[in-house]
């Protein structure tokens, strides 16, 4: 092992390196800008989901009686905006990525730390935009835009919105930049592609997607803003303009975003469940592969989002094909991850909880995807609460569980302290508890028919939504602890130590916090990704502190 | 930050979470042509779009094309390569070390960068002129007066609209590398490039070929349709 | 309270139970997979827990293994995939010979206009037990009609027409919900699909109504010049149009089409999008002139040049007459907001 050359004082960490308001707002260095994407996006992820509890308990009573029909469709659209283009979107990339991509490959930082700056500055300045957007009265389009009504009959920001999101890409676009010539350029001595952590190779194929991809919707969305502004007039039908060229440039790049909501979280899993089953992963090219062939065929699905919108039916069939094939590669992480337990030693602290409830739901998200993917059935479910329960299941079922299990792996390096275990096994909990009485009933009530952005709903359905506004509470509660806990384990959480899981890779053979260099000497690497026997079989864990 | 395993020449210009100047060049290539793919998916979603209604209203395509100014357009193209001959010579100087020369060719390349805006400003202009931009002034008829029109006039709306979003936004890129050009220029004047680094005028270089060939697809789907 | 709680729409058309078994069967799949990937992991996390597995044995893969779990689940969605499509197939294909209903969405309302001649806003009478099929469109954003009781869903478009069907067989009431944000009322944009049994049906329809839709379309023929060319000889500008409808259409470009409604919509509004073989494009565009409406009028009008509803247009003594006939005014339509 090369535990002998990664020494270093103990006492300065990136975290005290440096003090001042400036130091912060200044670094180049990773693991700040991690931090300062972990603060900016718990803010947003909280406006969202005071959006979603205000759309629960609008959505208590059949009447439309808590607010205005106007204001409620300001309120999903705000909802599924911020939840997507400020929270998902950049979750595990510019958190965890950021912080853990440089250290995982053994580099003293990320390819081009000051456009990593900049990616942050991009983002606060969408997130601004979108908050100004917000501010001065709203957008009510659906976090979808189509087009003409998001171009000529919507009285909302749709400009402001439009623009924020347009910026707030860039910053998606340098992460991802960023991140490919990274891990093409900078990878320790020794370290071969087939010896990277999973975690890598995932979010590697979500920096394709990132690359690919957002130039795409920013356009899109320029157009949009353009049109509106200076009465350009490329959607408009009324001049004989495509209705549809809109959807098909929009779900271009949103049916890959959703892989980017999703792939990093996969990655987040393969760590997870190797560390707390003491285990090598089963199957590491699959996995691995599994990956780059989402981020591929995740391109050629998009209009599967459109099978009533009028398109023809040859084409149809040819995105539903696609769609199912695009499917398989996750079916197969699910299944080695199943494997991977298979004779291991297992451990329940959290983010093995977390882990679990991710395979789960996905699977049940994934599945339901098939559902969807299926032409017969996507005609009656597509456009009701069907849809918005798949992709809450894929969404917040699996990404956001996916978040919190990494942010609990990975809190005791990030912070150096540990977060109290009774609270957080109670909270991942109350998360799934509140999370499936939350959206299983939205299953029922699609297939019973009920649409989605609907204010106010026929009397039938109320039962199922009261269950669903009910879960939604427990769920609230579920992510407010953490919040506290977290915050709290920083003064009062026992000191962690550079390795608690003795999990293998390289971040965690440096200290916790690490210095702000990383490393001080570049390792080398000699060993296959988790080597979990080699490593349980050393009394230390290879670290020198 | 000690950078003590290299024994590069420049060291100062080597930052510090490179290994060697190697990897910090090999590094700048990479992102620059990733940066450039982004920029292709950028236009090309503008690209569909022209395509599509191409097909679908290619006679009022066809009328859109009549209005453009195939002289001022032509210029433009001429320009717009001969600016990209400067640049690579400003390149070569650079890598040359021939700091006068890189500085002269640099400057001759931000003439014709602001060359060819000003010619499109003028063409501009017409358009405004002559009620073609597209919102509530937009006036188009038939070039004969009375004669029956076989396409709508608001499909030559949608293409004039595809003109103006397809060649603003290259216009934006071309002030963009105008910028980026003057920067150049004042690093050169303080002696920052070397034979050994010049990694910033070889990645503009880049960026402002790119910037023409967009331009070089631009000219014909936009001038020249109307010539069958 | 059960009564409060039902967990399953009504199933009132030909599709729906074709659908339900689809997706009575991928319940199940998922069902299953769902409980044996939940089985897998309690069971592995229990027997290999640390405390009584101690050590771990590292398994590197296996490709048999690989394999099977791609193309297992690779097999098993080319099933859905093919019984999906074969669905939405028939989804798609409205039988010969179905009663036509045409559809006008605007925010935030439904307006069906039946062949007969009867207008019915948000509410839609149709008769049980006949193929049904509806040409839709819209006059500002997209709309999309939706039954879940007959499983039938199909977005409606500004700018073209889309088209959907279904075979209802169970008198009642149904929800008709507008199931694509349309803006502010999306949510109110509800009515009612009436399913009567024949008889009733009879009785509804024959209440007054003044004149069937193609001869409304008739007058607007007259109103907007279209005789001055169109004639039922082969002497005018512009081809007979009598008995076109459904028949192949050669093209001057060498390619044919069929003239269906959509066909015949472009041919009013774009006219040189498809020019007939041996005309020249001298039609003018009635772009802006015509609304949805009348355009649903004439082109039922053209419609039933073909088997006889309607009658055919008149030689014209003066062909010359202005190509620009000034267009009435349309009906007092409600102003539809529009950006600010
Ligand atoms: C993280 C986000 C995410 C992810 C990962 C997915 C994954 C998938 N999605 Fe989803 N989807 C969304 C987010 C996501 N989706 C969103 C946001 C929308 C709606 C947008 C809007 O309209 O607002 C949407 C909508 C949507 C639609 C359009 C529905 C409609 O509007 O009518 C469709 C249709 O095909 C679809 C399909 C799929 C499929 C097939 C997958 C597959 O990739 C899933 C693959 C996973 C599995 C299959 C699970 C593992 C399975 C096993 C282990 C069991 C064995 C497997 C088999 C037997 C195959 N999704
Ligand atoms: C990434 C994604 C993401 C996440 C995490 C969520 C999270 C949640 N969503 Fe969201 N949702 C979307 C993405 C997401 N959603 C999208 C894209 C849409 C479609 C929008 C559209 O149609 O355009 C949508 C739509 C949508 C609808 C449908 C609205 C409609 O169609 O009419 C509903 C309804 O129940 C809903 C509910 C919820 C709930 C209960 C949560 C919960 O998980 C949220 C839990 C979190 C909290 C409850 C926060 C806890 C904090 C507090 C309560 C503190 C209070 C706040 C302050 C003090 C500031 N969502
Ligand atoms: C100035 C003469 C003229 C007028 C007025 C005119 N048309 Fe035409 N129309 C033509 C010609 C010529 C063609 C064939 C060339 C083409 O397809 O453009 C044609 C083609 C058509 C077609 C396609 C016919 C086919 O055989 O496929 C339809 C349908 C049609 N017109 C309907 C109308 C209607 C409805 C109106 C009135 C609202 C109208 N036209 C007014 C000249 C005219
Ligand atoms: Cu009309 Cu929603
Ligand atoms: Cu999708």
């Amino acid at each position: 092992m090369a535990s002998a050359a990664i020494t270093q004082d103990e006492k300065t960490n990136y975290l005290n390196a440096d003090y001042g308001i400036k130091s912060w707002l200044l670094t180049t260095d990773h693991k700040r800008i991690a931090l300062l994407y972990l603060i900016s996006i718990t803010m947003f992820f909280f406006l969202g989901g005071f959006f979603a509890m205000l759309i629960r308990l609008e959505l208590l009573t059949p009447a439309g009686d808590l607010v205005t029909s106007d204001t409620y469709n300001k309120l999903f659209t705000m909802h599924g905006i911020v939840m997507v283009f400020l929270f998902l979107i950049p979750a595990v990339p510019t958190v965890l990525g950021n912080f853990l991509v440089p250290m995982m490959i053994g580099a003293k930082d990320l390819a081009f730390p000051k456009l990593n700056l900049a990616s942050w500055y991009v983002y606060m300045l969408g997130g601004g935009w979108v908050l100004y957007a917000i501010i001065t009265g709203g957008v009510d389009t659906g976090w979808t835009f189509y087009t003409p009504y998001s171009t000529t009959f919507s009285n909302t920001n749709v400009v402001a919105a439009a623009v924020g999101i347009f910026i707030a890409g860039f910053s998606s676009i340098f992460t991802g930049i960023n991140f490919i010539v990274t891990i093409h350029r900078m990878r320790a001595p020794g370290l071969t592609w087939r010896r990277l952590p999973l975690f890598i190779w995932s979010n590697y194929a979500t920096s394709v997607i990132m690359v690919l991809g957002t130039p795409v919707l920013a356009i899109t969305l320029l157009l949009v803003a353009a049109e509106r502004l200076f009465h350009l007039g490329i959607f408009n039908a009324q001049l004989g303009g495509d209705p549809l060229l809109f959807q098909h440039l929009f779900w271009f790049y949103s049916h890959p975003a959703v892989y980017i909501m999703i792939l990093p979280g996969m990655g987040v899993i393969s760590e997870v469940v190797t560390c707390f089953s003491r285990k090598r992963v089963f199957g590491y090219d699959f996995v691995a592969l599994a990956s780059i062939c989402i981020a591929v065929l995740g391109f050629l699905v998009w209009a599967h989002h459109m099978f009533v919108a009028g398109i023809s039916v040859y084409a149809a069939m040819v995105f539903s094909l696609l769609t199912f094939f695009v499917a398989i590669p996750s079916a197969v992480k699910v299944f080695n991850w199943i494997a991977t337990m298979y004779q291991g030693s297992i451990s329940f602290e959290t983010p093995m909880l977390y882990a679990f409830g991710f395979i789960g739901l996905f699977t049940m998200g994934g599945m339901t995807g098939l559902f969807l993917g299926s032409l017969g059935i996507d005609v009656h479910v597509h456009d009701t609460y069907f849809v918005v329960a798949h992709f809450h299941y894929v969404m917040v079922g699996g990404m956001v569980m996916a978040y919190m299990c990494g942010l609990h792996f990975w809190w005791p390096k990030i912070t150096g302290k540990m977060y109290p275990e009774g609270w957080a096994k109670l909270s991942a909990l109350l998360t799934f508890v509140g999370f499936n009485l939350t959206f299983f009933p939205q299953f029922i009530l699609g297939y019973m028919g009920m649409p989605r952005r609907y204010h106010a709903y026929p009397p039938e359905f109320q039962v199922l939504n009261v269950l669903s506004t009910a879960g939604a509470s427990v769920l609230a509660v579920g992510y407010v602890l953490p919040m506290i806990y977290f915050v709290w384990s920083l003064r009062y959480g026992q000191d962690a130590g550079p390795n608690p899981w003795r999990a293998a890779g390289l971040e965690w053979m440096t200290s916790s916090p690490p210095p702000t260099s990383n490393f001080e000497t570049t390792p080398v690497v000699t060993w296959e990704a988790y080597n979990y026997d080699e490593i349980d079989k050393q009394q230390e864990v290879p670290v020198a502190s | 930050m000690p950078a003590s395993h290299t024994a590069e020449h420049a060291s100062h210009d080597l930052r510090h979470h490179f290994a060697d100047m190697e990897q910090q060049k090999e590094t700048a290539t990479l992102g620059m042509w990733l940066f450039l793919v982004t920029e292709v998916m950028f236009f090309g979603g503008m690209f569909c779009a022209y395509l599509l209604y191409r097909l679908d209203y290619y006679t009022a395509w066809v009328a859109g094309s009549e209005r453009m100014n195939i002289y001022l357009g032509t210029t433009n193209t001429a320009v717009l390569i001969c600016s990209s001959l400067t640049m690579v010579l400003a390149v070569h100087f650079a890598k040359l070390g021939n700091r006068k020369a890189t500085a002269i060719f640099l400057i001759l390349t931000i003439v014709l960068g602001l060359g060819f805006l000003g010619i499109k400003a003028v063409e501009y202009h017409e358009h405004w002129v002559n009620h073609e931009v597209p919102g509530p002034n937009f006036h188009f008829e038939a070039p004969k007066p009375g004669a029956s029109l076989q396409y709508s006039p608001k499909n030559v709306e949608i293409f004039f609209s595809l003109y103006f979003a397809m060649t603003g936004l290259h216009a934006i890129h071309m002030i963009i590398g105008v910028g980026l050009l003057t920067w150049l220029l004042v690093r050169n004047a303080r002696g920052d490039f070397s034979p050994y680094y010049n990694s910033p005028v070889e990645m503009t270089g880049l960026y402002w070929h790119f910037v023409d060939v967009v331009w070089i697809y631009l000219f014909p789907l936009l001038y020249l349709i109307r010539h069958k | 309270m059960w009564s409060n709680l039902p967990l399953f729409p009504a199933r009132a058309s030909t599709l729906a139970g074709h659908v339900d078994a689809l997706y009575f069967l991928l319940v199940a799949v998922t069902a299953f997979f769902t409980i044996l990937i939940a089985a897998l992991i309690l069971i592995f996390a229990i027997r290999f827990r640390k405390q009584k597995h101690p050590v771990a044995k590292q398994i590197h893969g296996s490709n048999a293994l690989e394999l099977t779990w791609t193309i297992i689940p690779l097999g098993i969605s080319m099933i859905f995939f093919v019984w999906g499509a074969a669905i939405y197939f028939t989804e798609t294909r409205p039988p010969k010979d179905s009663m036509e209903v045409y559809v006008v969405a605007k925010q935030w309302m439904w307006k069906f206009e039946h062949t007969e001649g009867q207008r019915e806003i948000d509410e839609l009478h149709v008769p049980e037990g006949r193929d049904v099929r509806l040409i839709m469109t819209s006059q500002d954003v997209i709309h999309s009609f939706f039954v879940p009781a007959f499983r039938v869903k199909a977005d409606v478009l500004p700018g073209r027409y889309t088209s959907t069907w279904f075979h209802a067989t169970k008198p009642g009431r149904y929800h008709l919900f507008c199931s694509q944000y349309c803006g502010t009322a999306h949510s109110s944009m509800v009515g009612w699909v009436v399913v009567m049994t024949p008889g009733a049906y009879q009785q509804w329809a024959s209440t007054g109504t003044d004149g069937s839709l193609a001869s409304t379309g008739e007058k607007y023929f007259q109103q907007y010049g279209c005789s001055t060319c169109h004639r039922s000889d082969s002497q005018g500008r512009g081809p007979n149009l009598v008995g076109i409808f459904g028949k192949p259409v050669l093209l001057d470009d060498g390619r044919t089409v069929v003239a269906d409604e959509s066909y015949i919509r472009e041919s009013i509004l774009n006219p040189e999008a498809k020019v007939v073989s041996g005309f020249k494009p001298i039609m003018p565009t009635f772009q802006g002139q015509i609304d949805e409406e009348g355009l649903v009028a004439l082109v039922a009008y053209i419609k039933g040049l073909g088997n006889g509803m309607a009658n055919p247009p008149m030689p014209v003594n003066n062909p010359e007459k202005a190509p620009y006939p000034v267009p009435p005014k349309p009906e007092a339509s409600q102003a539809t907001p529009s950006a600010k």
